[in-house]
């Protein structure tokens, strides 16, 4: 696996990124620590976390929204943080659009569909003329599964799930290689969001968009991502291939993640147990973590104890499941 | 089994209207509900569905244009439905039936101090003095969770985290010792990990101050946490109702069928979520047969002519659709959810993407 992931195009790669706040008083508000890794083109790559922790804060840097307070990072091999020109920031504002967690919220509620859609074409003049802007328009609707006529309407003469839809297809209409979703159907109700989850899934394929997807639900992210990192106040504890983390998750805070998913079963949820995270179990010794590489592509922040510990729990967990289902 | 237990709260054909400019639109129509002592019942549906409108007529507080046009819910052997005022509410909203609230900052004033805002409903209801009053309040914040309650008795509502402010509006809710608490999607605005913490709160308040409890939520997993029995409701009605058990794996209802299928854990990936077409009906228009027939692909004909009754499956449950009347054709449910339970169990197993030890 690893060396088809070596094989694999970087789109975005975040590099020893910390991102820090003002807070008035001497000291700042680390938000991000340490940010380490890249997303591979055509991938979905999930952040998951807890409110606070931080993984709003990354998906806004790399939108240049936040400023990055040391590390870089790269965008098609590229830099697009701090400093850059004019042009290479326009470059980035098209080709790295962004689905928000509320699409009531996220819209104008004074202009109509056609112009919400409409706005980036504007300020990147992307059209020849008005023709053009509206059959670009009536596509990315249609792309979305709304119709042409949806276009005079305003956002609130919508459902949740239609607004969302526009939030899309707005994003869409820059025609993007790389989308960050924030959370983008943790606002909706449960019938609409599969229907939300899926056409993420189909333009991803057609287009061959890679995606940022940011949430804090483990059981929605286990049905769309590729690989995920998990992130706990600011420091990503565990990156790994999507199959492997939920096979083989080894950081007590996924584990605690992964024991708080309820499951829709009255006989199961019984007996199951959730796991309190606690990091004064971790190891103490003072000794500095690092993302180490417990299998190829499995990474978790630890020390060298944590590491030796985690390794062994990987052997005794491949072993034991190889016995089962061999 | 249910028939032995005291119910403590009937609501009996409660209709909700709401006027809305020159229109009325009819949020609940008909719904019944017997509510035994010391059970948690979950009611689960869709936004739109009415299931926070229906427990807001338990408690009165039903938006001004909004009025229980038919109906009764009888309680103490009082129609909560003939109440008006304020006062007429008194003894009962937030003393003998209190509510949790979806946002914890919303529920507390953000410029009074915690502490106050706690007290000021034990004098008001109790009737005690300021002293005894705080001492309860810091009682009560222990008991709910708060670390150095005496500390924090002053501090704001911003100094708190999400999960901490919801402890003090159970805290709050529970100050009068209610006999129901009705949970309005309590942890919906929680992080998981926190989520797990308020159920099993709440769940341990239960078994000490034995309160019935009303869960209102949109979330299945949850449902099956807390849940003894389940009401689902779709477009103002409920449509089938039973024990925890019977409706995750027995269920009946078309609509039900379509909830479980929509589920995120049963997705499969690579491959498409279920999810259920169209929209919810409008509820300003009047609704004929069946309200879910359109969106339905099992819909039979007369689901679209004349509303189905409620159809018994056992003693505890009853489901509202035509598909349970003898001359209907015989229809399975879906495939995906026919082996819930060997599926959910699979993946908590050792090996399965939800086992953890």
């Amino acid at each position: 696996m690893s060396n088809e992931n070596t094989d694999r195009e970087v789109i975005l790669s975040i590099r020893h990124v910390d991102i820090s706040f003002d807070t008035g008083h001497k000291k700042k508000f680390v938000a991000v620590k340490d940010a380490n890794f890249d997303i591979y083109k055509g991938e979905t790559f999930a952040l998951v976390g807890e409110s606070g922790s931080g993984k709003t804060t990354l998906g806004r840097a790399i939108l240049r929204i936040n400023p990055c307070s040391a590390g870089e990072i790269l965008f098609e091999g590229k830099r697009i943080s701090g400093k850059i020109s004019r042009e290479e920031d326009r470059n980035v504002v098209r080709n790295i659009q962004m689905i928000f967690q509320d699409p009531a919220a996220s819209l104008n509620e004074r202009a109509t569909i056609e112009y919400c859609v409409s706005e980036g074409l504007y300020n990147f003049h992307l059209y020849k003329d008005e023709e053009e802007r509206i059959a670009k328009v009536d596509k990315a609707l249609e792309d979305v599964g709304l119709l042409p006529e949806h276009k005079s309407r305003y956002p609130h003469e919508f459902s949740g799930g239609q607004r969302q839809r526009v939030g899309i297809a707005r994003a869409m209409i820059m025609d993007p290689k790389f989308i960050v979703a924030d959370e983008p159907i943790s606002a909706l109700d449960v019938s609409i969001r599969a229907q939300v989850l899926n056409l993420m899934n189909k333009l991803k394929a057609e287009k061959n968009l890679t995606y940022l997807f940011i949430a804090h639900d483990l059981s929605v992210v286990r049905f769309i991502a590729d690989r995920i990192a998990v992130i706990h106040l600011g420091e990503i504890v565990e990156i790994a291939d999507s199959e492997a983390l939920f096979k083989y998750p080894l950081h007590p805070y996924t584990i605690s993640l992964l024991s708080a998913v309820p499951m829709p079963d009255p006989i199961v949820e019984r007996t199951r147990r959730h796991i309190v995270y606690d990091p004064s179990k971790l190891d103490q010794s003072g000794e500095k973590r690092e993302m180490r590489e417990i299998r190829p592509g499995h990474f978790v922040f630890c020390t060298n104890k944590e590491f030796a510990e985690y390794r062994e729990k990987i052997d005794q967990m491949e072993r034991e499941l190889g016995q089962s289902n061999p | 089994m249910a028939e032995n237990r005291n119910v403590i709260l009937s609501a009996k054909d409660v209709e909700v209207k709401f006027r809305v400019r020159d229109n009325y639109l009819t949020a609940i129509r008909n719904v019944s509900l017997d509510l035994f002592e010391g059970e948690t019942f979950a009611i689960v549906g869709e936004s739109g569905s009415g299931k926070s409108v229906f427990t807001k007529t338990f408690t009165g507080m039903l938006e001004s244009n909004g009025v229980v046009s038919n109906g009764s819910v009888m309680f103490h052997g009082k129609d909560l439905t003939k109440l008006k005022t304020d006062k007429d509410w008194e003894g009962i909203r937030g003393a003998k039936i209190s509510t949790i609230f979806q946002d914890p900052m919303t529920s507390l004033n953000p410029i009074r101090t915690i502490g106050s805002q706690i007290t000021e409903v034990i004098e008001k209801h109790q009737g005690v003095s300021k002293t005894e009053a705080k001492a309860q309040a810091i009682e009560l914040m222990e008991r709910v969770g708060i670390q150095n309650a005496a500390d924090r008795f002053d501090e704001y509502p911003f100094q708190y985290s999400g999960g901490m402010r919801q402890r003090i509006v159970i805290a709050i809710a529970l100050s009068c010792h209610p006999e129901i608490l009705i949970c309005d999607e309590p942890t919906t605005a929680l992080d998981v990990t926190i989520q797990a913490q308020i159920i099993g709160l709440i769940r341990d308040l239960q078994k000490e101050l034995k309160f019935t409890t009303l869960y209102i939520t949109h979330d299945l997993g949850v449902v099956a946490n807390v849940a003894n029995r389940v009401g689902v409701m779709y477009g103002g009605q409920i449509i089938e109702y039973g024990t925890v058990e019977e409706v995750f794996f027995d269920s009946r209802h078309p609509y039900t069928w379509a909830l479980l299928s929509s589920l995120p854990q049963l997705g499969v990936k690579g491959q498409d979520l279920y999810y259920i077409t169209g929209t919810p009906p409008s509820l300003y228009n009047e609704i004929k047969g069946d309200a879910f027939a359109p969106r339905n692909e099992h819909a039979l004909k007369i689901d679209f002519e004349q509303e189905p009754p409620f159809f018994k499956v056992s003693d505890t449950h009853y489901a509202k659709t035509w598909l349970l009347d003898p001359r209907a054709p015989k229809l399975e449910k879906p495939e995906i959810i026919r082996d819930l339970h060997e599926k959910i169990k699979m993946m908590t197993d050792k090996g399965g993407a939800f086992h953890v030890e």
